[in-house]
């Protein structure tokens, strides 16, 4: 299945990836290869096949409520890249 | 043209458990912060989710109250989307199989009728972190204490046509979650949110219209207040025959308006998908069945139970069983004192007035159940009337001792002993000859009121203490033979 | 001692034939001389490899007698290890130093390893040929113009030379097995949740799984030992319990059923390769097993449905890489939007980058049915191909990859070509099945590897045909070549 170009970017967007324009060609077609790969899934018949999400099928472990973790601010902060009353900076987010 | 208003309502329910629901960080309100993130919650490289039980159980309480379909079978999905205040870039939620189905919430009216709401389904999701702008120049502040708390998401279907019914919803939910203990159900500290689905459409028909959501409410009267504005704005709209154009808005509460959420119009994909990280929640019959033997008597419940046992009025009945805390300690009053009418008059009157005033919940009460119980008690013995119980109250409340005490310390004994009585009258009908003779020549009906002048002078001369059925029965024998 | 395997080290190591301090120096000294023609290793912490020697030795001395105890181990640089830089191969981690160890890390710690360094490995692990790193590609020690393999070609790579007696490694869709193939060692992937993810970096949640590599499928057992179990923070974690891997390992081979798929030994299979497998599995019949044919039918969609499944999961898994909490941050984002796109630009390369979209695609709006939902379908036909093979057999068995190592750069710019390296591989990790790869033979010089696959939780058999095996042959005991003087 070929894939337009405006929908890698789409994609690219949605993925916060940013593609160079000089590259965009070559992703596009790279991508259009590997779909075009997948494609040949869409003539297998999977009727009432459910799908798999996990090779044994198990099912969900609970936890108790209780509370394990202690204060480790000071060790997390320290390695993040930009922190200011103890707070994580972004640029501006406006609503 | 006549408009209907046609409203559902998202609510995002805080779950009271002591951890979040996937990771063991504390969920308790108000810490410094980020000092409540652990590597899970931050989503550093290689944490994995782990599910708490508790949220569960709390989840399937909820559903059992309302009747709902129980998934015995649920899925939590990833809902991806880049925001800061998400660590992981997805939120780890439930699309396709929520872990509650249909159900109904009868809510009441204040006029006594009762309405049936449709709840879609409720879900359980983790909350995000939190966003602070004010500090920063040009930079906004993240605070993750948030993210990981457990939420319960609950949608209603679009069954709901005022405002009045929209806040009513809310109460009565409050009030259901709060006895079921599953929540505190805070909206000023944001432990219940509600998003607001509003859209018009002519009376009569049946499609729905475009609709706008408004998020984030945190106030009963935020949410009825942006409800009516948003009523206007979209009639305005309509009326002049445009579009309302479906989007996010947010209420300012300073302005009274709401505004469009112009970052969150890029249009999101979420491209939900089983979390792998997780598996199927699987719940068997046993464990449903133990929890519906566990709950507790739900609110419609108790309020019934009030009208019925108690012969309290519908109202007051709603007023007493608004918490659990205070059906509880009502109902302690009431079977303590035996005198289940009575004891409403008290707890409504003046216990409730006085929490009022101080701002305290219940829970916060100084004076016990038993010690109220007590004072009633000597009400209805006769030990001492209804106004000096008010005194005596006031003593308990400002930690004086029981009702016992406070009248012995105080010498506040209803004075019922017709001998002592009688030399009142006699003293107080000797000092006042003119009243004497007014009263002798009034008719049935000034009499009436002369007597209240006897009885006010007696009861100036017991300092209150006269017992005042005994004292009108004296003074009227005493005075006209 | 460098050429001793685990088991042999752990007998010398009691007996006092030599200290663990010894023994950890002598190949930090090996590694300085060397690495710089293989660049198996990102991060070396000669100082803590020491102090931990040290503290074994004292244990050793006190009778400590776990079977890891004092022995150098290299961790693939996926595993996060606390105080020492984790960068998953990616200069997104470049600067990450996790305050944490993960479960398994903590697992070698407590039985007393001694932790070498960090492996060289295909970023975020997609790849296979170690050429996708940040830190450069990684040479074959068998002939360093070929690529070792990937992702955990450092792992495989510092083993065949002879940098470390065995290291960790992860697999998704054949990142254990098939380096261990091109370099000519023995690579175990154990049953799906065996082994813990917990503090391991994510690429594909339902497929990926830590494993052991070393000389000899003895040595694999001895370290799943050590890393197999459950562990309650990691909710894919299985609760069966881990057996001793290393009490089966002698057991006679006689009445064992191996599968042989012919979709295995068919169109794109090198015949030169061919005829060295073919040949390994006569030693097979040799020890008592008997080879039956059988057929794995879906085995044609196995390259595209993991490729749907493993970029879709990583998509949203590398989703978290956005410069605000650690790792790599862009200067001066202009804005919120600047801040992500950019620091993902530059942190992410370019295979990561491709299947972020190639994932992000199949789960969008209008292809999530044709796509993640279909590969999910698959999936499970592709596990029943096998699950239907084993009311037959006890294992199946067929080469590890379609060739042996191939030349630096010959695959990188065709993607395509690139995953078909991994054909006989994939469909384990689809269907969680345990498999191993041990040395089978040479084609013009270049290893081949021989891949056993088992039932789920079938380690112990595994390791017992792989090690009947080879103490019936002898490719695993070959090495390569030194570089001419050292």
């Amino acid at each position: 299945m070929a894939i337009e170009q405006d929908e890698i970017d789409k994609i690219a967007k949605l993925a916060r990836i940013r593609i160079d324009r000089q590259q965009i060609g070559e992703v596009t077609q790279r991508i259009t290869e590997i779909l075009g790969m997948v494609d040949q899934l869409q003539a297998i018949d999977t009727t009432n096949v459910e799908p798999m999400a996990n090779p044994l099928d198990a099912t969900a472990r609970l936890r108790t409520d209780a509370v394990t973790e202690v204060d480790q601010r000071a060790v997390f902060q320290a390695i993040a890249p930009a922190v200011e009353n103890n707070l994580y900076l972004v640029p501006k987010v406006i609503d | 043209m006549q408009w209907e208003t046609v409203i559902g309502l998202e609510v995002h329910l805080q779950l009271a458990t002591q951890s979040k629901i996937f990771s063991g960080s504390a969920t308790t309100f108000g810490a410094e912060p980020n000092t409540q993130a652990c590597a899970v919650d931050l989503a550093m490289p290689g944490m994995l989710p782990v599910l708490n039980e508790k949220a569960v159980r709390f989840a399937i309480m909820f559903g059992l109250a309302i009747g709902a379909k129980i998934g015995k079978r649920s899925v939590f999905d990833r809902k991806n989307y880049f925001y800061p205040d998400l660590p992981k870039g997805y939120q780890i939620s439930q699309f396709s199989d929520p872990i509650v189905g249909e159900g109904k919430f009868t809510i009441q009216l204040t006029d006594g009728s009762t309405r049936k709401i449709g709840i879609t389904r409720a879900h359980l999701e983790e909350d995000a972190g939190k966003s602070l702008h004010e500090d920063f120049h040009d930079q906004t502040g993240i605070d993750l204490n948030r993210a990981g708390t457990p939420l319960l998401e609950i949608v209603t279907e679009p069954d709901i046509r005022t405002a009045e019914e929209a806040v009513t919803y809310l109460k009565d939910l409050h009030t259901l979650v709060t006895y079921l203990g599953i929540s505190d159900g805070n909206m000023a500290e944001g432990s219940m949110r509600c998003d607001v689905n509003i859209s018009l459409r002519p009376m009569g028909s049946d499609t729905l219209g475009t609709r706008a959501e408004i998020k984030n409410i945190n106030s009963f009267r935020f949410v009825e207040r942006a409800i009516r504005y948003e009523f206007n704005r979209q009639a305005d709209i309509l009326e002049d025959g445009g579009t309302v154009v479906q989007e996010t808005r947010l209420y300012d509460a300073e302005k009274d308006e709401t505004r469009s959420m112009r970052s969150k119009e890029v249009a999101n994909d979420y491209r939900y998908f089983p979390e792998p990280d997780l598996l199927p929640v699987v719940v068997d019959d046993n464990y449903i069945d133990a929890l519906r033997e566990q709950l507790p008597e739900l609110p419609r419940q108790k309020r019934e139970r009030f009208t019925l046992d108690y012969q309290l009025s519908p109202y007051d009945a709603g007023v007493l069983s608004a918490t659990r805390t205070m059906a509880d300690y009502y109902e302690s009053v009431a079977t303590g004192c035996g005198d289940p009418k009575v004891a409403a008059n008290w707890v409504q009157g003046e216990l409730l007035g006085r929490l009022n005033k101080h701002e305290l919940a219940i829970d916060a009460c100084p004076v016990s159940p038993q010690a109220l119980s007590g004072l009633i008690q000597r009400i209805l013995d006769n030990s001492i009337s209804g106004k000096i119980a008010k005194q005596v109250f006031e003593a308990m409340w400002l930690g004086e001792g029981s009702a016992d005490e406070v009248i012995d310390a105080k010498g506040l004994k209803q004075v019922s002993d017709s001998g002592e009585l009688e030399n009142m009258v006699d003293e107080v009908i000797a000092a006042n000859a003119a009243q004497v003779e007014q009263y002798l020549g009034a008719d049935d009906n000034k009499r009436k009121k002369l007597l209240g002048f006897f009885v006010g002078q007696i009861m100036k001369l017991s300092k209150g203490q006269a017992n005042p059925q005994m004292v009108n029965k004296l003074l009227a024998q005493k005075l006209a033979p | 001692m460098h050429t001793k395997t685990v088991a042999q080290l752990a007998v010398g190591l009691q007996q006092k034939d030599f200290s663990s301090v010894e023994l950890t120096q002598c190949l930090i000294d090996r590694i300085a001389s060397l690495d710089s023609v293989y660049n198996a290793f990102i991060t070396l912490d000669e100082q803590a490899a020491l102090a931990a020697a040290a503290a074994a030795d004292i244990q050793l001395a006190n009778g400590g007698s776990n079977p890891l105890l004092g022995i150098p181990i290299a961790h693939k640089d996926i595993f996060c290890t606390a105080g020492i830089r984790t960068s998953c191969g990616s200069r997104m981690l470049d600067n990450f130093v996790p305050p944490y160890d993960a479960t398994v890390i903590a697992r070698f710690k407590a039985a007393g390893a001694v932790m070498l360094g960090k492996t060289n490995m295909d970023e975020f692990a997609m790849g296979s040929s170690n050429e996708n790193s940040y830190y450069g590609p990684v040479k074959n020690p068998w002939d360093t113009t070929l690529v070792p393999g990937g992702s955990s070609g450092g792992s495989a790579a510092a083993v065949a030379a002879l940098l470390t007696p065995a290291a960790t490694g992860t697999d998704t869709g054949g990142s254990i097995r098939q380096p261990a193939a091109f370099c000519s060692i023995t690579g175990l992937k154990p049953t799906y949740g065996r082994v813990s993810r917990l503090g391991m970096v994510a690429f594909a949640s339902s497929l990926d799984q830590a494993g052991p590599l070393a000389r000899t499928a003895e040595d694999c057992a001895i370290i799943l030992n050590t890393m197999a179990g459950h562990d309650p923070l990691d909710s894919t974690s299985a609760e069966a319990p881990a057996q001793d891997y290393t009490a089966d390992l002698d057991n006679s081979l006689s009445g064992l059923r191996i599968g042989l798929p012919a979709e295995f030994f068919g169109d794109g299979l090198d015949n030169a390769t061919a005829k060295v497998v073919e040949a390994s599995l006569q030693e097979f019949e040799k020890l008592g097993a008997t080879l039956v044919d059988v057929s794995l039918p879906h085995s044609k969609l196995t390259i595209p449905t993991y490729y749907i499944v493993a970029s879709a999961e990583a998509s949203t898994n590398l989703a978290r890489y956005d410069g605000v909490r650690y790792g790599h941050r862009c200067a001066d984002p202009k804005d919120l939007d600047d801040l992500y796109t950019r620091t993902r630009e530059e942190g992410f390369g370019d295979e990561v980058k491709r299947r972020i979209l190639v994932g992000t695609y199949a789960l969008s709006a209008g292809y999530y049915d044709a796509y993640y939902k279909k590969a999910q379908q698959v999936r499970r036909l592709i596990q029943q191909d096998y699950l239907d093979c084993f009311e037959q057999v006890d294992m199946i068995a067929g080469p590890t990859t379609p060739g042996p190592a191939f030349p630096l750069g010959a695959k990188k710019d065709d993607p395509l070509a690139m995953y078909m390296e991994d054909v006989y591989t994939l469909a384990v990790n689809l269907a969680g099945l345990p498999g191993i790869s041990v040395p089978a033979g040479f084609v013009a010089g270049k290893p081949v590897g021989l891949q056993l696959i088992g039932q789920h939780f079938g380690e112990a058999r595994l390791l017992n045909a792989a090690h009947r095996f080879q103490q019936a042959t002898d490719w695993h005991l070959q090495h390569p070549a030194m570089p001419e003087g050292r």
